[in-house]
C-alpha cells in the first residue's frame, strides 16, 4: 500500500480529484434526561474527502456512536454544522433526512440488522424500493450486488439460514444498493469470528480501492490499524487524527 | 416533488405483516362480536320502527279525528257552553267547501243487537259516509268491497264487517253475500276488512265493528248527529289550514268562534305520528350507540394488538427508517393491518348478523301482539352504511395511534444494540 504517498496528493487512490464528502464544524450533541444534561459531543471538527477510508475509534462512552448517528442522519445535532457534499444537513426535516439516508448513506451494523422474515434478495432490494427504482432495474442491481459480495447462490435464503459473515455480506450489498456517498460501518466485525471478520475487512478494503468512501467505527485498535486514517474520539472531542 | 406511493405501502404491508393466529383470531372475534351487536341492535330498532309506523298507520295516515264538544267562548251575542253537534249533511258541505282534501267522513256509533241463526250478540254499529273506508284504511279482503256512494244514496242495507266480528258471526262460513240482522233488520255483507295491525284507535277496534251506510243508519235509528268527523288533507302539512277551514265553515253554520278550541276535541295524527317517529329515531340512536360502544371495545382490542406489533417490530421499523423509509411508509402498513383485522372481523359479524336475522325471520310469532309489534329485525341500506362507517372509523383509529407510536421510534436507539 502506498498510503503515505496518497496522503499528500490532490487525487484519491483511484485518481479522482479530492473532494470533501463530510465537513463537520463545532458539532455538539447533548442529551437532556431531565435530571442531568449529558454532553455526548462537545465540539467535533472533522473533514473527510471522497475515496477515504477512515476508522473512528474510541472507548465506549466516548461519543463515537453519537457521531455515527449524526453522520448517518439518524439524529440531529444540538449545535454546529454538518455538510454532506456541501449540503447543510443539520437544518433538514425528517423526510429530507430519510431521503438522504436512502440515497447518500449505506449503513452496516454490528448486529447486521437484516429483516429476518424476508430473503437476502428482498433485504438488498429494500433501499431500492424506497428510492423508487423500477422493478427491472432493481432486479439487475440486486443480482449484481449479491454476486459482488459472493452470495449469488444465497438470494432466496432468509437471514436465519445464513452464517454471520454471510449476513454481513448481505448487509454490505444492501448498503451499496443506492450507490451512497459514504459507507458507514458500526463495529462491522464485532459479532463475527476472526476469520469472517478478516474477510469482511478485506471486502471494505476492496470497496475503498474501488473508490468508495468508507467510515468504520470501532473500539478495536487492531481493526483501526488496518485503515489508512484513524480518528480517535474521547469525551466527545477528537483527540487524535492520523491525517493531521 | 414527492408523490404518495400506495403501491409501496401495500407491498410493505404484505411483506411485514405476520399473523399470530391465536392473537389475530381473538382480535377478529371481538370485532365480529361488536359488529354483530351493533347490527342486531340497529336491525331490531329498524324492525320496531317499521312495525310501529305500520301499526300507527293502521288507522289511516295523516288524518285528524274530531269529537264534538261545547263552546268555551261567547260569539256574536251567544253564550259559552253551548253544545255543537254537526249533522250528516254537513259532510257534503265540508267536502265542497274545504280545498286540498282527500276526503272528510262522518261517523255515528251505536250498540245494537246482531243476530244470525243461533248467534245473538251486542255489537258496535257505525254509520259512516262512503269515503271512510279509504281514509280510515278499511281494506276489503278479496271478493268484497267497502260501502260506495250508491249504497249511501239508496240507503241500502249492506254492511262491511271487521275481520274479527265476521269470524264471530259467521265462523268458517264465507260472509260475503250472506245475511244477518241488526236489530231485526236484515243486512247483506258486501265486504270484510283485511286483518291489520293498528295501534291508534278510538271508539274500539275496527276489527270488532260493523260499518253500514250513514243514511241507512239514520233511516233505521233516527240519529243524524255525528259522533265523529274524520278529515284527511292531501298533504300532511296542509292539516292546519284544513282544520282552520273546517272551523270556519261549521262556525258560521252553527254560530261559534272558529278560534274556539273547545268546540271540537281534535286528534291530529300528523302531530302524534311525528312524536312517535322522533321517539323511535331516538330509540334507534340509543341502540346504535350501545352497539357502537360494544364495537369500540373490539377496536380497543385491535389497537392493543397493533401496539404489540409495533413493539415487536421496533427494530424492523428502525432498520426501514435507516434505509430511508418515509414516515407514511412506516405508518401506512400498520394502519392498513389494523384496518384489515377490523374489516375481516366486521365481515364475519355481518355474516353472523344476517344468519341470526334469517333465523329470527323464520320463527313464527303467531297471534302474539307484543312479538308482532316488536317486529322482525330488519337490515337496511342505512344500517349497512352506518355500520361500515363505524367499522372503518374504528379500524383506522385503532391502527392510527399505534402507527403514530411507530413513527416516533428513534432509529438511532434501536439499531446499535442487540
Amino acid at each position: 500500500m502506498t498510503l503515505k504517498k496518497l496522503k499528500y496528493t490532490n487525487t484519491d487512490n483511484t485518481g479522482r480529484e479530492k473532494e470533501e464528502v463530510i465537513l463537520i464544524k463545532d458539532l455538539t450533541k447533548s442529551y437532556d434526561t431531565g435530571k442531568v444534561k449529558v454532553e455526548a459531543l462537545k465540539g467535533i471538527n472533522l473533514k473527510i474527502n471522497n475515496g477515504e477510508m477512515v476508522a473512528i475509534t474510541g472507548p465506549s462512552g466516548s461519543g463515537k456512536s453519537t457521531l455515527m448517528n449524526l453522520i448517518g442522519c439518524l439524529d440531529t445535532a444540538t449545535s454546529g454544522s454538518y455538510q454532506l457534499r456541501q449540503e447543510e444537513v443539520s437544518v433538514l426535516n425528517r423526510e429530507k433526512l430519510a431521503e438522504i439516508r436512502n440515497r447518500r448513506i449505506g449503513f452496516i451494523f454490528q448486529s447486521f440488522n437484516l429483516l429476518p422474515q424476508i430473503t437476502s434478495y428482498e433485504n438488498v432490494e429494500m433501499p431500492l424500493l424506497f428510492g423508487g427504482v423500477a422493478k427491472r432495474k432493481r432486479r439487475e442491481r440486486v443480482h449484481e450486488l449479491l454476486e459482488r459480495v459472493g452470495l449469488a447462490d444465497r438470494m432466496e435464503h432468509k437471514p436465519t439460514e445464513l452464517s454471520g459473515g454471510q449476513m454481513q455480506r448481505v448487509a454490505i450489498a444492501r448498503a451499496l444498493a443506492m450507490e451512497p456517498d459514504i459507507i458507514l460501518a458500526d463495529e462491522p466485525t464485532g459479532n463475527l469470528d476472526t476469520s469472517s471478520g478478516g474477510d469482511i475487512m478485506n471486502l471494505f478494503h476492496e470497496l475503498w480501492e474501488q473508490g468508495h468512501t468508507v467510515l468504520v467505527i470501532t473500539h478495536d485498535p487492531a481493526l483501526a490499524r488496518r485503515t489508512p486514517r484513524q480518528v480517535e474520539i474521547r469525551d466527545g472531542l477528537v483527540t487524535m487524527d492520523s491525517e493531521k | 416533488m414527492y408523490k404518495p406511493r400506495p403501491g409501496l405501502v401495500l407491498h410493505l404491508f404484505l411483506s411485514s405483516s405476520r399473523v399470530q393466529k391465536k392473537r389475530a383470531f381473538l382480535t377478529v372475534a371481538s370485532i365480529a362480536w361488536g359488529t354483530l351487536a351493533l347490527l342486531l341492535l340497529l336491525a331490531f330498532g329498524e324492525g320496531l320502527k317499521i312495525s310501529i309506523s305500520t301499526a300507527s298507520h293502521g288507522m289511516g295516515s295523516n288524518l285528524a279525528v274530531l269529537w264534538p264538544g261545547t263552546t268555551s267562548l261567547t260569539w256574536q251575542g251567544l253564550p259559552a257552553g253551548r253544545p255543537i253537534q254537526p249533522r250528516i249533511e254537513d259532510v257534503a258541505l265540508l267536502r265542497e267547501r274545504i280545498p286540498n282534501l282527500v276526503d272528510v267522513s262522518g261517523e255515528i256509533h251505536q250498540w245494537n243487537t246482531v243476530t244470525r241463526g243461533d248467534i245473538t250478540t251486542s255489537e258496535r254499529i257505525k254509520g259512516v259516509t262512503h269515503g271512510f273506508g279509504e281514509i280510515r284504511n278499511h281494506i276489503p279482503a278479496p271478493g268484497g268491497r267497502f260501502l260506495n256512494p250508491m249504497d249511501e244514496q239508496l240507503r241500502r242495507r249492506v254492511a262491511f264487517l271487521g275481520n274479527k266480528i265476521a269470524e264471530k258471526i259467521f265462523g268458517k262460513v264465507n260472509p260475503l253475500g250472506q245475511q244477518f240482522f241488526i236489530d231485526k233488520v236484515p243486512y247483506t255483507v258486501i265486504g270484510v276488512m283485511m286483518p291489520k295491525v293498528s295501534m291508534g284507535n278510538y271508539n274500539g277496534m275496527d276489527e270488532d265493528q260493523i260499518a253500514i251506510p250513514i243514511t241507512t243508519f239514520k233511516a233505521q235509528f233516527g240519529n243524524e248527529k255525528l259522533g265523529n268527523l274524520v278529515v284527511k288533507p292531501e298533504q300532511p302539512e296542509q292539516m292546519e289550514t284544513v282544520l282552520k277551514e273546517l272551523n270556519n265553515v261549521l262556525g258560521s253554520r252553527y254560530g261559534y268562534n272558529p278560534e274556539d278550541k273547545r268546540v271540537f276535541g281534535t286528534w291530529n295524527t300528523v302531530e302524534t305520528f311525528k312524536v312517535t317517529r322522533n321517539m323511535l329515531t331516538g330509540i334507534q340512536i340509543f341502540l346504535g350507540i350501545i352497539g357502537a360502544l360494544t364495537l369500540v371495545i373490539g377496536g380497543v382490542g385491535v389497537a392493543n394488538i397493533m401496539y404489540a406489533v409495533v413493539k415487536e417490530r421496533t427494530k424492523e421499523i428502525g432498520i426501514k427508517m435507516a434505509m430511508g423509509a418515509r414516515r407514511e411508509w412506516i405508518t401506512g402498513p400498520i394502519v392498513l393491518e389494523g384496518l384489515v383485522y377490523t374489516l375481516i372481523g366486521g365481515a364475519a359479524g355481518v355474516l353472523m348478523a344476517v344468519a341470526v336475522i334469517f333465523i329470527l325471520d323464520r320463527i313464527p310469532t303467531g297471534d302474539n301482539e307484543a312479538l308482532n309489534l316488536l317486529g322482525k329485525p330488519t337490515l337496511s341500506l342505512s344500517i349497512g352504511l352506518i355500520s361500515a362507517a363505524v367499522l372503518g372509523l374504528i379500524g383506522i383509529t385503532a391502527g392510527y395511534f399505534p402507527a403514530r407510536r411507530a413513527a416516533s421510534i428513534n432509529p438511532a436507539e434501536t439499531l446499535h444494540y442487540e
